[in-house]
């Protein structure tokens, strides 16, 4: 078996798609987290929960009321969003003249409880998800076997993260919402409806969120501890990224999902950490983070 | 006069409580007491939001159980090596976090506390999923720890210094400059005050006393484990500080106390809906009870006073 660095040469491949998989995932997370920052001022912890119960909604649906994959691939985002505007309009609304860390303090609040609330319905072990059958099976590349559904999880995620890239920098409706990040009274004045457009930002955020935790549904354990570990990730990877930039978000997300996957292979025991110990050398080299702006 | 009257009272009910409350209770209130109020000093008194505080109460259990136990060191040597570990352990960290503010400080320290979290589950010495069982209390100063009085009022000494070296902290020209900082951070800048360093010196001493806190809970559980490195340990630190009031002196003693108390009551009643409870005390807290308990008391108390006048 060819080698390098006498580790075998045909694990690496896989690997690197799985980091790719996860890349996507942080990609996903960390573009809602960064658009939310941006209208709300939020950092949004509940963000794992949000993921979490994106899992748990494909979970649900499939079992209670018999919707497949692609449905909930739909309505999952739609049902977590619509949760998303009920705390929106309770919860946060009341926190935009305060600190931020207030809202930090708010959000974690709510993910503990949110995360309480599955543990004590469905314990820890978690439940299993299928992968729907058109996207079971494996490509075969000649030198690796390349899993349908990982090609289909990477595919959608970029497709969705462009679109919304594209959506913010090139129309309209994007124009509006980079104008309100920048200045909300103004805008207003204007007579753009910023309030509606605050809570549809935080619902489509946390839609992103959810929609990453259907497409994770099959490939992990659908458990309630699934989101909470992943946020932390995220935030190191936001931390890296810098939140100024959308385009900045989702590189940085998949980069470091190679990376991981890159740290499997050659030094395993560094893989949980990996992420968390280029944070700190990005931070010692550039404070402000890959893409972001020093203010 | 009122103050010192108010102070006698407190070490009263201090050395008489074990007489009336299970011990053991007592000491992990004070140890999360000491916790909590090294937390404040960040977060009340410099306005740095550390969300990674277990790693520091974490570390330092560790780091003394393995001295007692596989080591054997004495205790005096094993509670001031690990607070000091836990010191450098928070100025490596600090340095890191003071490089960026507000809502990214939070996100760096909670990232950092992921990374240690994650060495003690896979370094060998810390027993890993197990944690690190059976350690002996051992002696100190001739005193037999492993009675749960004599122990008690070895912790209950060790938390009343901790408890002056803060206060005294707060009110030395040092505090004055951290809460300038908390204020206003350009103007400590532009008045000539070198604000990473006093930020960095209040982390470094924030953690040192966030391990000594952790290094007493190992003693009075004979363990250290990783839900005190786990981040709901951090979260729950910053919870006992806003539900007792951020920037008071007593707040953080308040609130440590009430959620002490209150997880010792629901534990076996409610099992994992703690989580829940604890969620709800933190979303009720920021929405309607930013001052706290004390905070709140104190106003009401003014106000009270403005109506006597």
């Amino acid at each position: 078996m060819t080698e390098i660095f006498g580790v075998p040469l045909l694990a690496l491949p896989s690997q690197l798609v799985l980091g790719l998989v996860n890349g996507s995932f942080y990609a996903l997370l960390s573009l809602g987290l960064a658009i939310i920052f941006g209208m709300l001022n939020i950092i949004n912890f509940a963000h794992g929960a949000f993921y979490m119960m994106g899992a748990f909604a494909s979970w649900m649906l499939l079992t209670y009321f018999g919707v497949g994959y692609f449905g909930a691939l739909l309505l999952a985002p739609l049902l977590v969003g619509t949760v998303g505007i009920v705390i929106e309009r309770l919860l946060l609304q009341r926190l935009y003249r305060l600190d931020h860390l207030y809202g930090l303090l708010l959000t974690f609040g709510l993910a503990l409880i949110i995360e309480g609330l599955f543990r004590d319905q469905f314990g820890v072990s978690g439940e299993t998800y299928e992968v729907p059958e058109i996207l079971t099976g494996a490509i075969d590349l000649g030198f690796m076997a390349l899993p349908k559904y990982r090609v289909w999880v990477i595919g959608v995620s970029t497709l969705v993260c462009l679109a919304t890239w594209l959506t913010i920098e090139k129309t309209r409706l994007g124009s509006y919402l980079r104008a309100a990040t920048e200045n909300p009274q103004l805008t207003q004045a204007f007579g753009v409806n910023v309030p509606l457009m605050i809570m549809v930002t935080y619902a489509f955020g946390v839609g992103l969120a959810a929609l990453a935790g259907v497409m994770a549904a099959p490939i992990f354990q659908v458990s309630p501890l699934m989101g909470s570990n992943l946020i932390i990730v995220v935030f190191a990877v936001v931390v890296i990224g810098g939140m100024g930039s959308i385009l900045g978000a989702i590189v940085t997300g998949l980069m470091l999902g190679l990376i991981e996957g890159l740290a499997k292979v050659f030094y395993p025991e560094g893989s949980a950490t990996v992420v968390f110990v280029i944070m700190a050398i990005v931070l010692i080299l550039r404070p402000a983070g890959l893409f972001g702006r020093e203010k | 006069m009122m103050r010192r009257i108010l102070l006698g009272l407190a070490l009263l009910a201090g050395i008489i409580a074990p007489t009336v409350v299970y011990p053991v209770l007592l000491m992990k209130v004070l140890c999360f007491a000491i916790f909590a109020s090294a937390f404040n000093l960040l977060l009340g008194y410099t306005g740095l939001l550390s969300f990674g505080h277990a790693a520091f109460f974490g570390s330092a259990a560790y780091v003394a159980g393995y001295l007692v136990r596989d080591l054997a060191w004495p205790v005096w040597a094993a509670l001031l090596a690990s607070t000091f570990a836990a010191a450098l352990l928070g100025w490596f960290v600090g340095l890191l976090a003071i490089r960026r503010q507000g809502i990214y400080f939070a996100m760096i320290t909670l990232a950092m506390a992921q990374m240690v979290y994650f060495i003690c589950l896979q370094v060998p010495q810390t027993g890993g999923e197990d944690g690190l069982q059976g350690v002996p209390r051992g002696t100190l100063a001739g005193l037999d720890l492993s009675n749960d009085l004599t122990l008690y009022y070895v912790i209950l000494a060790l938390t009343l210094l901790a408890l002056a070296l803060i206060y005294r902290t707060i009110h030395s020209p040092f505090g004055q400059v951290l809460k300038a900082i908390r204020e206003n951070e350009p103007r400590a800048i532009s008045l000539g005050y070198d604000v990473a360093r006093y930020k960095l010196l209040a982390f470094v001493l924030s953690t040192g006393l966030a391990g000594l806190a952790g290094a007493l809970k190992m003693l009075v559980f004979k363990f250290a484990s990783l839900t005190d490195v786990h981040w709901h340990m951090s979260g729950e630190v910053v919870l006992m500080t806003i539900l007792g009031g951020i920037g008071t002196v007593l707040g953080p003693i308040v609130g440590s106390s009430v959620i002490v108390v209150l997880e010792d009551q629901l534990a076996d009643k409610v099992g994992s809906l703690v989580t829940v409870i604890m969620g709800g005390i933190f979303v009720v807290c920021v929405l309607l009870f930013r001052r706290g308990i004390v905070g709140e008391a104190a106003t009401f108390y003014q106000r009270m006073l403005g109506h006597r006048k």
